[in-house]
């Protein structure tokens, strides 16, 4: 039975190669057919690396439970993001996509775990690394590549582009570095002050947590007990600088100095999951604020211009994607606690291939925002507003 | 649009290189110049201080972590303890948490203290303009904002020649000053650069064409669109234009512009920043006051939107010389 099944998940890694589509996907579903679910362990109970932490007498649990649903799932959104950024990269090297783009590719995990363990009605804000938050956040494949390519079907009607995707409760994608730290107190604020019982989670990178308006944010937040994640992806680079040579702490949970920290591993998607429940039910209980540390990676340079290899080794890159790879670590875990079978995740794989490239399609051939866009939503304002154009006798209608 | 010049020993570079000139002249002759800002280690990420660490020390050249307040704030330090302060900030976009450090401190550390402090020995430079793809973060022109501060100088050169004459101006100025670069001619820009120290005067407008039907007023990339512009209207209209380089934003050189309004009697201004508030404004303003009754057509502004600098629409955002050039018509059968 094992050896009949590995011949037949080899054939398909051979078709799937050659990508030939629907026949593939009903060659697969005939071979899981043929092994009853009841095979299948609909749960684990895993070890997790246990958080360092600071100023808290514990840290999240260190074991944590998954289901065979759940494992899929979050598989599902990891290799959606991967294949997605991807596939940002392939078309940005096409001059499909011009301008900045930074790409979240290692870091799936991240947002798959905060997502995991926050409802849909709380918040989340982020820096300019946001394509993998817009799609956990709910907004579909080719609505962000339709951004990136700057079409009217973006998330953003195209007026945005990489780094400024928002959602409902996500508050974006922002390209000023560090600036959306108070913006994410803020937001806590609003929860504190309307008694909803959610939370925000602020999220920046290493390279941010050097900005004079975090620490600013960091004193409101615990003076005033609000409810904010503050989230430091510290993926070891801010830009092509090593974080031993920005920062006089590389401690990044401990420098809320007052507020507690936890740091996390953020390749594990069940860490990052045990972390952030932790978190947010501290904040949900009124204690006020927490700061946590991811220590991920990155793949890609910190932009489509940076090759990535100037700073760091190209040995580097490769020893994480082999031992530390978010997808392949979770993928590995149920397979070898035999919660899914490699056929199962080939399918989701030959699927979401399918979708992501449909959604380049869409985001290739989607037409250009027209051209009266250019001057709406600059004010409010209910009677058109007029803008004034390059010289004075041509103005142009300003739409809110 | 570049010029040739063979008076001394040169070296074909363009707009970083001739910048990396001017700051390996400067801290060759000044043992106290040191260089700091995001990056600048490596070289930069533009490459204007490439090989400057190698050749003067890390101690001299030296990057910050990311925060503009605080490398303009540490700067302004620097340059009042007696120390040549050369900071970069990364894009003009990111200079806005430094505001306050340049408007509050540094602009009147002078005044405030009666003259007892100052901060002439900073310099703070920062790549400026659109560049075709920078979108809303990428591409800003600031110098309106900056233009409003009394106690800083605000200087943007059209070409490597100028950029590294008046880089040189502004770290030998005994006043704070801030040097806007256009990104867009890093590399675009070539020309024969001289390889030795030599300043460009600031607060003075350069005349790059002589005419006399319409003055043409602009600094920095707009200049070499504004050069077409000129050509344009002589082609296809007869008409004559005189070109000036203003250079210096702030103080600017009214006489020259004025000279030249007296002449021709009319006035056109380009920048890319948006046309409300922005510097077209204020030297449109001087100008019908100084020269009303000269003045033929009413003052034009060919200028950006406003609106903030747009991701898709750039092409359609910026003052081309098609803009430019139906300006130049109206005002001639004004």
């Amino acid at each position: 039975m094992q050896n009949m099944l590995t011949i037949i998940s080899n054939a398909l890694c051979r078709i799937t190669g050659r990508n030939v589509g629907a026949q593939t996907v009903s060659e697969g579903s005939r071979v899981v057919v043929s092994r009853s679910f009841a095979d299948f362990t609909p749960q684990a109970t895993f070890d997790i690396k246990k958080c360092d932490v600071h100023r808290l007498e514990e840290g999240p649990p260190v074991k944590a439970t998954l289901t065979r649903d759940q494992g899929l799932q979050y598989y599902r959104i990891m290799q959606t993001v991967r294949r997605m950024e991807l596939k940002a990269d392939q078309l940005y090297k096409q001059k499909i996509i011009r301008g900045f783009c930074h790409l979240y590719d290692g870091q799936e995990a991240c947002a798959a775990g905060i997502e995991a363990a926050i409802n849909p009605s709380d918040h989340l804000i982020t820096a300019y690394r946001a394509h993998g938050y817009t799609y956990t956040r709910g907004v579909a494949i080719k609505e962000i590549l339709a951004e990136l390519t700057g079409r009217k079907g973006g998330v953003a009607k195209g007026k945005g582009g990489s780094m400024h995707m928002y959602a409902p409760h996500f508050y974006g994608g922002n390209g000023i570095v560090g600036a959306q730290v108070p913006l994410g107190a803020g937001i806590a604020l609003a929860c504190q002050y309307q008694g909803n019982n959610q939370v925000c989670v602020t999220l920046y990178g290493d390279g941010a947590a050097n900005q004079g308006q975090l620490f600013e944010a960091f004193n409101m937040a615990a003076l005033w007990k609000l409810p904010c994640i503050f989230i430091c992806e510290n993926n070891k680079y801010g830009m092509g600088t090593s974080v031993e040579r920005a920062s006089a702490s590389t401690d990044y949970y401990k420098r809320g100095d007052f507020i507690p920290g936890l740091r996390v591993d953020g390749m594990d998607v069940l860490c990052v999951r045990e972390a952030t429940q932790f978190a947010a039910d501290h904040c949900r209980s009124g204690k006020g604020p927490i700061v946590m540390e991811l220590q991920t990676y990155r793949y890609h340079g910190h932009s489509m211009s940076d090759p990535g290899v100037s700073y760091r080794t190209r040995e580097e890159i490769q020893e994480v994607r082999s031992k530390s790879d978010p997808i392949s670590l979770l993928k590995d875990r149920m397979l070898s606690n035999n919660m899914a079978a490699v056929e199962e995740f080939k399918e989701i794989d030959i699927a979401i291939r399918k979708e992501v490239e449909e959604a380049a399609q869409y985001a290739t051939s989607d037409p250009e925002p027209p051209l009266e866009e250019l001057c709406n939503h600059i004010f409010k304002n209910d009677p058109p507003l007029e803008v004034r154009g390059t010289h004075p006798w041509a103005t142009l209608k300003s739409v809110s | 649009h570049f010029a040739f010049t063979s008076q001394c020993p040169t070296q074909k570079m363009n707009l970083f290189q001739s910048v990396t000139s001017a700051l390996d002249n400067t801290l060759a002759s000044d043992p106290t110049a040191v260089i700091f800002g995001e990056d600048v280690a490596f070289g930069g990420v533009f490459r204007c201080t490439v090989g400057l660490r190698d050749k003067y020390g890390k101690d001299r050249v030296f990057n910050t972590p990311l925060c503009e307040q605080g490398i303009v704030g540490f700067g302004i330090g620097v340059a009042v303890a007696g120390a040549t302060a050369i900071a970069e900030i990364q894009f003009a976009d990111y200079i806005y948490p430094a505001f306050d450090q340049i408007v509050n401190e540094a602009a009147k550390y002078r005044y405030r203290s009666g003259n007892l402090f100052d901060c002439g020995n900073l310099t703070i430079r920062a790549p400026w303009g659109c560049v075709g793809h920078g979108s809303l973060y990428h591409s800003q022109s600031p110098e309106a904002f900056f233009a409003h501060c009394p106690g800083i100088k605000v200087v943007i050169p059209r070409s490597p020649v100028q950029a590294k004459g008046l880089l040189l101006s502004c770290i030998a100025d005994q006043n704070p000053c801030i040097f806007f670069e256009p990104k867009i001619l890093y590399r675009a820009a070539v020309e024969q650069v001289p390889v030795e120290a030599y300043t460009v005067p600031l607060s003075q407008a350069e005349i790059l064409q002589e005419g006399s039907d319409v003055t043409l007023v602009a600094w920095g990339t707009q200049i070499h669109v504004m050069r077409e512009v000129a050509n344009m209207a002589q082609e296809k209209l007869g008409v004559s234009c005189e070109l000036i380089d203003l250079q210096t934003i702030l103080p600017w050189d009214v006489e020259t512009v004025c000279k030249s309004v007296v002449k021709t009697g009319r006035l056109l201004i380009s920048h890319e920043a948006p046309v409300t508030g922005g510097f077209a404004a204020e030297i449109s303003s001087t100008v019908q006051e100084e020269c009303f009754l000269n003045l033929e057509a009413p003052i034009s502004r060919v200028c950006g939107y406003d609106t903030p600098f747009p991701h898709i629409f750039e092409p359609f955002y910026i003052p081309d010389k098609w803009k430019c050039f139906d300006a130049i018509k109206r005002m001639i059968n004004y």
